[in-house]
């Protein structure tokens, strides 16, 4: 029962990161980007992520069945030439349920990886930079809510607000964010005694401007890291949720879900098996691959020529 | 940057974890439970779920069930092929001409597993606890046959003597029942009305206590053919041959160990490499695999249990028949039975299973009939599935059901081209909300606990705890209750036929199939007869590989 | 440092009594009670289980009863299994549980900072994209997955591991740790690399090389403390993550641990037993995440100037 998150595409993360890199000084960003493409793994992950993106946005018109279309003679059967990837049990295209199955895991994952990512951070850092008193009353509520019995938590959430997609989000992202917390708070902690924060308060920079501008970029990289484990670890975790019938219902599916069902009849039928989980893996390589690109591309202290903050 | 890294490094952890894997996985891993318990007389099931407790008053299931049948005995036992009631602990019995008394006469022999005499008083006292209020046992209704037992379980009355059940001397037992009640004999094989030991739960606690420490390994005094030898959490319940038992002769088996096992793929995995004689059921998928390739190691036998919808018939369109019909009408049976479920069930059209002890549900109005389906829907006012309001289908979480639920979606889009939103959720949340009426349609399966057709039939009463769809129904209700009071076999049958065409007619459930038990069993394991309550009685089984 | 300390265990028992009454009034309001059944029961019958088990009584007034045993040690009986107390099962998973995420915990952490390790004294080279590419796999197969998957590979079809139990015959603690194990073995690693990498850029580490000291040396005398920060920061939850993650491992395999009962209880209502398994968890939590906080301080020594 891990679980993890991610930004709402890739494209709105980055210009997140945009804004902040611009509010460092120069355009910073424009010298990651160039750093980016010039990284060959990364650009491939960032295609390929493009490209996953794109088949789910068209995928009502590029299905080739309706996903609820069962064909209860056929029964499972393996890839062929009217069935691609084969049906399921049920007599039902897997590619088709696939790529449905991708728009649902692929919304999760990124949505409920931003929740996680906004909350986390703004709580790490707003933890770890200020401590004191008020570091430990946030990181108490953080181990408060690792400690509640989540499933009757997401029981009572369905009773209270009905079953919806927001609520989804919402219930993984509540999770999610803890970790992220502890992670980045640990991180800011160790950046707070660093002497170029000492410097900037000098200066007279406020604490926002200093966490902004001197500790957010620090931190990018165990963040980017962390946030590429979350989407598949949040992918899988909306299968438990749907369990308690939160999820998506069927006969919609995700990955998460079809790779749960799959495993249970992996010595029959196991393509209902592995192309799910091929499909997860690909989009995880590719988001690492993408993720690494971007620490490294990000990272203050790889800019070429002109130093980052520490020199 | 770095050069110099240390490659060797990487080379002994992984050189290491292969070795490791490789010296474990060399060493033998020894005779199997099979192959060893087939030596030693041990039998080993998968069992299920852990039990809530071995204390034959408290407990619900059936997992309980297979194991306290192998620690306990009632007056009557169960023929293991046909459950009819043979003598257990008592060895006659007379019922009166009004089939309202009943004498047992108990064994001189029978003794409890420390060597005390099974007595009439240690019915007698076995059964006030059942009805003690304080002692809150959720079976407690099995013995309401009896004669004040009820109230004397509610509390309005306080001396036991008032219930209908005496020891004559310490050998005869009279029994006197509220009415006719023709099962009773059935009720009794039942672990509910199975006597324990007085002075033993007493030296534990109370006589209505609740959970004392007397169901323990090494305090458990039964009457049984076994004995509780070890109950270790989640993990294993082993039980061993008990010498103090009546019929010790009869009984072939060392020992038996129940094996609770929440996840079935593991208990199938666990048969498969010989760990376990037999599985409590079977993962449907793996169904047509041992069929075609080890039909010897399968066997589906029908059980007495229906899996059906319910429709709220409080809620528009539900409240009209011609809907809930209509429904039912256009449900493929034979094409979930064949595609999804695959476990050889019988597609049901009425709600009580067919031979149900002698007893055949009446022809029912219902069959697969997409024509009429239409037509009834169109009465109702929804040609063509036109302006019918999107229902809920609510089912507790499992792949079974949703698989079914998926298929009749689909049949009711296609056949009536209606539109129903699939609902999951945990159990105890469906349980609420069906209990509640807070469903449109829901997932139901009713297994009987007692080889007759009223333990089917009573749950539709109007007030019956059961019903769970808000359907009522005066005439049905007169009916079931004048066959309670019927002694004459064919005239109580005649009566429930009656009872259960109103039940097709208004159709507030959708029968979809009755159940079958597809378990997996090694062929060692002798004299384990199919049955419609997978009831295995232990005493008769006994292992021999051919 | 010992008065950090017990500030911490101190701050634990507002925490925990949050936690204790939060739970309390959650589990009352989920729908569905712990007797409700199949079957529903005679009023009758129902009546008689709650006054046996003091649900009859008003909400709050229950609370306060709960409070009072429980400070007195007492957790009350299960309502699941009405034989035993919450004690006594709890008792009876805990030195399994913990000894099965203890050997998780190992490979995890002997396997996922060797890795993580390996791949950033290189970036970007085969000795990176190896051992990271494991891990990603890793984090695609999930405990659900993975564990069925070498239940198949060594367990039916080798026939080198038995396919369930927990020491009740040889080798059967493999499968269940090495499941168990990677999908945290796989973050570690990661987490590691990019620490690692962090660290590695910093000026004391260039000027470490440009000393002449090797690249072990400087990864195990300098950058390897700095490096696992994230880790460290991870391991708190991971490991309370371990022992309720368990629980699919322990179905997997057949295990009699606590995991089980931690999640049979939720679904089962088993009011008492929810109660129990939280305040445990509630406890190890707070317990797990002073000592990822410690051993921060510890390998950050510039955490402990400030104050």
């Amino acid at each position: 029962m891990q679980k993890l998150t991610a930004p709402e595409n890739m494209t709105d993360s980055l210009k997140s990161l945009e804004h902040i890199e611009f509010e460092g000084g120069r355009s910073l960003w424009n010298d990651a980007w160039i750093r980016l493409k010039r990284n060959r793994l990364a650009m491939f992950g960032f295609w390929v992520m493009l490209f996953l993106v794109s088949i789910s946005l068209i995928t009502p018109w590029l299905a080739p069945y309706g996903y609820e279309i069962q064909d209860l003679e056929l029964g499972a059967s393996g890839p062929s030439l009217a069935h691609w990837l084969g049906t399921d049990t049920l007599g039902r295209d897997l590619l088709t349920r696939l790529m449905y199955g991708g728009r649902v895991s692929l919304l999760v994952g990124f949505a409920a990886t931003a929740v996680s990512l906004v909350v986390g951070v703004l709580w790490g850092i707003v933890a770890g930079y200020t401590g004191g008193s008020v570091d430990a009353v946030m990181m108490r509520i953080v181990d408060i809510l690792y400690a509640l019995p989540f499933m009757i938590f997401v029981i009572l959430l369905m009773v209270v607000f009905g079953q919806s997609f927001l609520l989804l989000f919402l219930a993984i992202g509540l999770v999610e964010w803890l970790t992220m917390a502890r992670i980045v708070r640990g991180q800011v902690q160790a950046l707070r005694r660093q002497d170029f924060v000492s410097a900037a308060i000098v200066t007279g920079l406020s604490s926002g401007q200093i966490m902004r501008r001197h500790i957010l970029p620090n931190i990018m990289g165990p963040v980017i890291v962390y946030i590429t484990l979350t989407i598949p670890a949040v992918m899988l975790f909306e299968a438990f949720l749907s369990f308690l019938g939160l999820g998506v219902q069927p006969p919609q599916s995700s990955w998460g879900v079809l790779i749960a069902t799959g495993v249970e009849t992996m010595e029959e039928y196991p393509w209902l098996l592995i192309f799910p989980g091929l499909a997860l893996s690909i989009t995880l390589f590719a988001l690492n691959f993408l993720g690494d690109g971007l620490r490294d591309a990000l990272d203050p202290r790889s800019a070429s020529g002109a130093g980052g903050i520490y020199e | 940057m770095g050069a110099v890294i240390n490659r060797k490094r990487r080379i002994p952890i992984s050189v290491g974890i292969i070795l490791i894997v490789f010296t474990l996985g060399g060493c033998d891993l020894g005779p199997t439970n099979v192959e060893q318990g087939n030596r030693e007389q041990i039998l080993h099931l998968g069992n299920g779920t852990e039990p809530q407790d071995l204390d034959p008053h408290i407990v619900t299931g059936v997992t309980e069930h297979n194991i306290i049948s192998a620690l306990l005995e009632g007056l009557v036992g169960e023929n293991p092929e046909t459950l009819e009631p043979v003598p257990g602990m008592a060895e006659y019995w007379i019922v009166s001409a009004d089939g309202r008394a009943y004498t047992f006469f108990i064994r001189e022999t029978v003794k409890w597993s420390n060597g005390d005499p099974v007595t009439a008083q240690d019915f007698v006292w076995s059964w006030q606890r059942m009805l003690s209020p304080a002692l809150a046992a959720e079976y407690a209704y099995q013995l309401y046959p009896i004669k004040n037992a009820r109230a004397f379980n509610k509390g309005d009355l306080l001396n036991f003597s008032e219930v209908g059940v005496k020891a004559v001397d310490s050998k005869i037992l009279e029994i006197e029942l509220e009415y006719p009640t023709p099962y009773f004999l059935s009720l009794l094989a039942h672990y509910s009305t199975f006597p324990v030991h007085p002075p033993t739960i007493l030296k534990f606690g109370d006589m209505d206590e609740r959970g004392s420490a007397w169901t323990r390994p090494g305090n458990f005094v039964g009457n049984g053919p076994f004995k509780l030898k070890s109950w270790r959490l989640n993990y294993i319940i082993e039980v061993d041959k008990n010498p103090h038992y009546w019929d010790a002769g009869t009984v072939k088996l060392a020992g038996i160990r129940f094996y609770p096992i929440d996840n079935i793929q593991t208990e199938e995995r666990m048969f498969r490499t010989g760990a376990l004689h037999a599985t409590s059921t079977t993962p449907s998928e793996k169904i047509a695999v041992y069929q075609s390739k080890a039909p010897h190691l399968i066997s589906i036998s029908p059980y007495l249990g229906t899996y059906f919808y319910r429709f709220n018939v409080t809620r528009p369109p539900l409240d009209d028949p011609r809907v809930r019909l209509a429904l039912s009408l256009a449900v493929d049976r034979q094409a979930i039975i064949d595609s999804v479920t695959k476990g050889g069930q019988i597609p049901a059209y009425s709600f009580t299973p067919p031979n149900t002890q002698g007893y055949f549900p009446p022809e029912s109005p219902v069959s697969y009939d997409l024509e009429y389906g239409r037509v009834l829907l169109a009465e109702a006012g929804f040609g063509g599935g036109e302006g019918f309001p999107v229902l809920e289908l609510l089912y507790n979480t499992s792949d079974g059901h949703r698989r079914i639920a998926e298929a009749i979606q689909q049949m009711w889009k296609k056949g009536l081209g209606i539109d129903v939103r699939l609902v999951n959720t945990d159990w105890k949340v469906y349980l609420s909300r069906t209990n509640q009426l807070d469903y449109d349609i829901s997932r139901a399966g009713w297994i009987g606990d007692y080889p007759d057709p009223n333990t089917f039939l009573d749950m539709m009463l109007s007030d019956g705890g059961n019903n769970r769809t808000g359907w009522r129904n005066n005439d049905y209700d007169e009916l079931i209750e004048r066959a309670a009071s019927l002694a004459d076999q064919k005239e109580r049958y005649q009566t429930f036929e009656q009872a259960e065409m109103i039940l097709d007619r208004e159709a507030p459930l959708l029968p979809i199939y009755t159940y079958t038990r597809v378990a997996l069993r090694d062929p060692s394991v002798k004299n384990w007869f199919p049955n419609i309550l997978d009831h295995h009685p232990y005493k008769y089984v006994y292992l021999q590989s051919d | 440092m010992s008065k950090i300390i017990l500030a911490r265990i101190l701050q634990g028992i507002p925490v925990l009594l949050i936690v204790v009454t939060a739970t309390f009034f959650l589990v009352r309001a989920a729908p569905g009670g712990p007797f409700d059944a199949e079957r529903s029961l005679p009023a009758e019958v129902v009546k008689n289980l709650e006054k046996r088990y003091n649900l009859d009584a008003p909400v709050l007034d229950q609370y306060v009863d709960y409070l009072g045993n429980l400070v007195r040690g007492d957790f009350g009986p299960s309502f699941r299994y009405p034989n035993r107390s919450v004690t006594e099962l709890i008792a009876t998973g805990v030195p399994i549980t913990f000894e099965l995420a203890f050997y998780a915990a190992v490979i995890a952490l002997l396997i996922g900072v060797a890795s993580g390790v390996i791949a950033s004294v290189r970036p970007n080279s085969l000795q990176d994209y190896l051992p990271m590419s494991l891990a990603m796999t890793g984090i695609c197969l999930p405990a659900f997955l993975l564990g069925p998957m070498l239940v198949l590979i060594f367990g039916i079809w080798l026939e080198w591991l038995p396919v369930s139990g927990w020491g009740y015959s040889p080798g059967d603690k493999i499968l269940p740790s090495v499941t168990l194990g990677s999908a945290y073995a796989a973050y570690i690693a990661r987490l590691t690399r990019a620490g690692m990498l962090e660290v590695l850029l910093q000026d004391f580490i260039r000027t470490a090389r440009a000393k002449g000291l090797s690249m072990p040396g400087v990864v195990f005398r300098h950058a390897l403390r700095g490096g696992l920060a994230p880790v460290v920061a991870f391991s708190g939850p991971a490991v309370a993550g371990l022992l309720t993650g368990s629980f699919v491992v322990e179905t997997i395999f057949q295990i009699p641990g606590l995991g089980r009962f931690y999640v049979q209880a939720a679904f089962n209502r088993d009011y008492t037993m929810i109660m129990g398994t939280t305040i445990l968890l509630s406890c190890l939590i707070v317990m797990l995440n002073i000592v990822a906080d410690i051993f921060a301080v510890w390998m950050n020594p510039r955490l402990r100037q400030a104050k």
